[in-house]
Order: C-alpha cells, then sequence, then structure tokens
C-alpha cells in the first residue's frame, strides 16, 4: 500500500523507508515558529534545562523563526516587556529568522514565512500558533502546537511522539463562478465536515481547481484546514509552487517536489465541485454555522474587517479595491483593512489599492493580527455585529463576548462594507 | 471522588476558556485568575477559592477547539480540575497533556451539576445516577508524556540521555 503525502514528509524526515497511519514517530524539525508567545516558550525552555547542569542553547537557531505580530506596535507595558526579552533572547541564541516591528520586514507570520522562502515543500514545520496548517499551501506538513512542546523542540531539535494522521482526500473540480473562491471553497468544506470532522487528520487537497488555484489562494484553504480541527492542511506541491518559491519567496537552486502514491490510503474521499458555489457565509459563534449569502443578506454590521493570514493578501486587496472604486462605505459602518505584511501593504500602496480603499472611507491599519483576536485594535461594542475576511467567529472572539462576527470572502466584505449589511456581491453592491 | 462544578456544551474554544484579551498573560503562576473570564459566575466561584481541587468540568465534543494558546491549558492546571469530555480539539488535548491537567475522553459520558463522579481507569462511574460510562484511552503517543509527569521532566530526562551518549 502507498503512501499519503503527510506519510511520505514524516517517512523521510524520520529516516525511513515507510510510515503507516498510527505509527508514533520523532521527525526532525525544519523550521519552528512562534510569535508573541516565544516569551511563554522561552520560559518553558530555561525549566527544561533548569539544574541540569547543560547551558541552554537553541539546537539550530538556524531553524527557528521569531515573528512579532499578534500585538504590534505593542498595545501595553506588559506586551512591549515581552516583546524586549524576545528581543534580548534572539540576540543571545544568534537567531536570524526574526522580524521585529518594522515596516520594511514585518508582518503576519503566516505570510512572513512564504514570504521569505522560510517554508519549503517536504518540510515538517511546527508554529506555536494553530493556523500554522497555512503552510501546507507550499508542501510542508505544518501543524500547530503549544508552547511547552515547542520548548522541547527548541532543546531537541525533533518533534516527540507524533502519531502519523490519517488523510482525508478533497478532490476539487470545475470554474469558480464570477465573486467566489478560495474563501468559499474552505468555509463550505468546513460546513459539511463540520468544526471536529477532520480532528487529528490531514485535509490533502486536489483537483483541477487546487491545481488552478494561486498560493494565495491555497494559503487562504489551508490556513482555515485547522477550523475543521485538521491537523494539517496540505496542498501537494506543482509548478505554482515552484514560481512562487521562484519569483516571490526569491529561492535558488533546485527545489525537490513529490506527490502522495497512487495507490495511497485515505480514510475518506471529498468530491466538490465549485462551479455552482455561491458566496458562503460562517454565523455566529462557530466557523462550522455556515449558510449561503443569500440566507444572511441584510443583516446590518458595524465593522468590516478585510486582512488576517487568512485574506490580508495583494490580490485581496485588490478585490476589495476594484468593488469599493469610486464608492463609499455606509454611514454607521467602520472598515478596517489589515494587510498580511509590510511587503503587501507596500506593493498596495504602489498599485493604488490603499488609497481607493482609504478614499472610499476605510481605514488603513498597520500590518498585523489587528482586531481578529480581539486583544489590540478594532474591538467591537457590546451589541455590535462584526462582518470579517477573517479565520474565527467564536464567542469574544474580536474583544467582546457581547458582540458577534460573521466570517465572509473580500468580495462580500467590500460589497457589504457599501451597503452596511451584508450583500452579496453577485448583485453589484448597491 | 470529585463533584462535577461546571457543565458545558460542543465546540468549546479557547477563547472560551482564556479569552483573547487577556493573551499577554502569559506565566502559569498568573493565567487561572482568568480562566472562564466570561463566565461570570463559574470564574467568580473560581476565584473566590470555592472550587474544591480535583473537581470536574463535564463538556461535549471537540473540548478546547481554535487557537493553540497554552494558557486555557494552564489556567484550569492552575485549579488541578479534571476535563471529562466526549471528545478533545486535538492541540488542547495535547498541551494538557503536556502541561499535566488531567484530561478523560469520555464519548458518552452523561452528568450534571452537583453529582459525584468516580473516575475508573477503564470507567467514569456517576455515583450521584449510578451511569457508568466507557473511557476512550488517550493516544498512545502520549502515555509516556503522562507517566513522565509532563513534557518539561520528559525532556529534561531525554536531554540528559542524550548528553551522557
Amino acid at each position: 500500500m502507498g503512501m499519503t503525502y503527510v506519510q511520505k514528509v514524516l517517512a523521510k524526515a524520520c529516516g525511513k523507508s515507510l510510515v503507516a497511519h498510527g505509527d508514533v514517530v520523532e521527525p526532525e524539525v525544519h523550521l519552528a515558529m512562534s510569535h508573541e508567545n516565544g516569551a511563554l516558550v522561552m520560559n518553558q525552555f530555561a525549566e527544561i534545562y533548569k539544574d541540569t547542569g547543560i547551558d541552554a542553547k537553541i539546537w539550530n537557531p538556524d531553524r527557528i523563526a521569531i515573528i512579532l505580530d499578534h500585538r504590534v506596535p505593542a498595545e501595553s507595558s506588559k506586551t512591549a516587556t515581552n516583546q524586549k526579552k524576545i528581543r534580548e533572547f534572539v540576540a543571545k541564541q544568534g537567531i536570524k529568522k526574526f522580524h521585529d516591528i518594522r515596516g520594511d520586514e514585518g508582518g503576519i507570520c503566516h505570510q512572513i514565512l512564504p514570504e521569505y522562502g522560510y517554508v519549503r515543500p517536504g518540510y515538517v514545520v511546527v508554529g506555536t500558533d494553530s493556523h500554522t496548517t497555512s503552510h501546507g499551501a507550499l508542501g510542508a506538513f505544518a501543524f500547530g502546537i503549544g508552547a511547552t512542546e515547542m520548548a522541547s523542540v527548541w532543546a531537541l531539535g525533533n518533534i516527540l511522539n507524533v502519531e502519523v494522521p490519517g488523510t482525508i482526500k478533497v478532490n476539487v473540480n470545475g470554474k469558480f463562478p464570477a465573486y467566489v473562491g478560495a474563501k468559499d471553497l474552505i468555509l463550505y468544506l468546513i460546513g459539511r465536515l463540520t468544526a471536529e470532522g477532520a480532528n487529528f487528520k490531514v485535509l490533502e487537497f486536489h483537483g483541477e481547481t487546487i491545481r488552478k488555484m494561486s498560493t494565495s489562494g491555497r494559503l487562504t484553504i489551508c490556513n482555515m484546514s485547522v477550523e475543521a480541527g485538521a491537523t494539517s492542511g496540505i496542498v501537494p506541491p506543482d509548478e505554482e509552487t515552484l514560481n512562487y518559491l521562484k519569483n516571490i519567496a526569491g529561492i535558488r537552486g533546485k527545489i525537490e517536489i513529490y506527490g502522495p502514491d497512487k495507490d495511497a490510503e485515505y480514510e475518506q474521499v471529498i468530491d466538490i465541485d465549485v462551479s455552482r458555489l455561491g458566496p458562503q457565509i460562517a454565523c455566529p459563534h462557530t466557523v462550522d454555522n455556515i449558510k449561503p449569502v443569500e440566507e444572511v443578506t441584510g443583516k446590518k454590521v458595524q465593522q468590516i474587517v478585510i486582512g488576517s493570514c487568512t485574506n490580508g493578501r495583494l490580490d485581496d486587496l485588490e478585490t476589495a479595491a476594484n468593488i469599493l472604486k469610486g464608492k463609499k462605505v455606509a454611514l454607521g459602518t467602520r472598515m478596517l483593512i489589515f494587510p498580511a505584511s509590510w511587503r503587501i501593504y507596500q506593493e498596495a500602496m504602489k498599485k493604488g489599492y490603499l488609497s481607493i480603499l482609504a478614499e472610499a472611507g476605510a481605514v488603513i491599519c498597520n500590518p498585523g493580527c489587528g482586531p481578529c483576536l480581539g486583544i489590540h485594535q478594532g474591538a467591537l461594542g457590546d451589541q455590535e455585529t462584526a462582518l470579517a475576511t477573517t479565520n474565527r467567529n467564536f464567542k469574544g472572539r474580536m474583544g467582546n463576548p457581547n458582540a458577534e462576527v460573521y466570517l465572509c470572502s473580500p468580495e462580500v466584505a467590500a460589497a457589504s462594507a457599501i451597503t452596511g449589511v451584508i450583500s452579496d456581491p453577485r448583485a453589484g453592491g448597491r | 471522588m470529585g463533584k462535577v462544578v461546571f457543565k458545558i456544551g460542543n465546540d468549546v474554544s479557547t477563547d472560551i476558556i482564556y479569552p483573547g484579551r487577556f493573551m499577554a498573560t502569559l506565566l502559569p503562576t498568573e493565567t487561572p485568575q482568568y480562566a472562564f473570564a466570561d463566565d461570570v459566575e463559574f470564574s467568580k466561584k473560581l476565584r473566590a477559592g470555592e472550587i474544591l481541587k480535583g473537581s470536574i468540568v463535564v463538556a461535549g465534543q471537540n473540548f478546547g477547539c481554535g487557537s493553540s494558546r497554552e494558557q486555557a491549558a494552564s489556567c484550569l492546571k492552575g485549579y488541578d480540575l479534571i476535563i471529562v469530555a466526549r471528545h478533545f480539539s486535538r492541540i488542547f488535548l495535547q498541551n494538557s497533556i503536556n502541561l499535566g491537567l488531567q484530561t478523560i475522553i469520555c464519548p458518552d459520558i452523561e452528568a450534571d451539576e452537583g453529582n459525584e463522579l468516580e473516575i475508573e481507569p477503564e470507567y467514569v462511574q456517576n455515583k450521584t445516577t449510578g451511569g457508568k460510562f466507557k473511557i476512550v484511552p488517550l493516544p498512545k503517543a502520549r502515555q509516556a508524556i503522562i507517566d513522565a509527569g509532563g513534557l518539561v521532566p520528559y525532556t529534561k530526562a531525554l536531554l540528559l540521555r542524550r548528553m551522557q551518549k
């Protein structure tokens, strides 16, 4: 019996020719990423070395990435002090893949890793962030872990006691209709699988729609795979992956790619035809509470957010600018734009997208996680409703348990900004 | 034997267990003050010290879904609560095991607040209702970490063994 993509990655990272679903393995880690919670990892790392007499040095500083993104610039003295401790640690340990609060190389961790070529096909990537699943878009087996688990990786260089997961194969075919895209596909899939339908499993994406999809779209679907509980979402690498890594990430030299075996064993196979898919909305307070946009149009929204690691890339901003050009954000609605990185911000500035959006009345915020997790900017008032291109709508998520969040594509968010109510972009954004 | 002090449904996210707005607080010694912060009644009882160690939280499917924030496990560990759920989300379950928070997978559990539960190796017995519910073993890959008392001592021992080689 052949191996799934993840089985192949794990076999290579363990120096084995074969691993089977359920095997317990300890793969080598190629990249270990943290953000502000690196401060907690540092604490647990010190605990591991305490009373051992061994000098607390990271196994390989070149394989550690730390990106400040969750609360940038710091919202409080407590955060600022944590960020300062991280800077001191980074300098002491010689970590070079460190992205501080800067307008030239800063941004959200899940955007920085692909942009800087830190992730490659076949890598085992762990991150102290659940949306580390994003990097499956480049053919890595990438998954979220906790801070103590990361401290163990920093000490040892491999991740302990990983059970080889089962895989669900998702075949996606057909051409997206106008105003429908990757975000609608993943929301639809989460609704079908439910929030736990892929718990402890991997989603492996195939089909002509995926092959024709940009890396940006692939990042969106892999990013949100975790909302169905998946350990990881993966697009086996192809020409598009190589083009992205060479032309956007600037990687020189040969990049090895491979796919799953033809006779790989899958736990489940799901077929989706997107040619008749419409815009999808995740309604409060779970991401699997999915409805077609028609069922929620007319719902008044006080805040619209376009951004995050899910949908804050250049094509998302372009989509929003195209819809909002010459229009105005409705009175009584505020619109916040959070580009996923400063590179995207600068490109959107050069292409004029940011001025179109600002002229329409949107507030352009600095790249970072922003209001998505409700800790920094863009909190909601009591009984307010937000419509966002982000990835979670849990109760309390945008900083207020007495508010609600709906999730959607950039097309729906931009069309709704004009009307002030949830709107179907196919209707022309009246 | 422990008493069920809190019952909660399916898909309880880490934003419910430990709201995102408290994420600047990191250390396990400081996180318990924000456990279930948005559930005014239960969090008040926790902070007032009215909940005995070894008390039980009963939950539905997919407990701890969402963010990987370890604070969600450390804040509950601070009160030495035991979580009996129909199932857990992967990252939360692993964080719990790593920190020594006791998690019991019990797909058919039926219990209400105030019930007394006995947790045996293979079953949860509801002493109040007489119900008996099978426990699903934790992922085998994690048992060694539980036996070591958590991931910090486990890794420490491994590190020392590697150094001796």
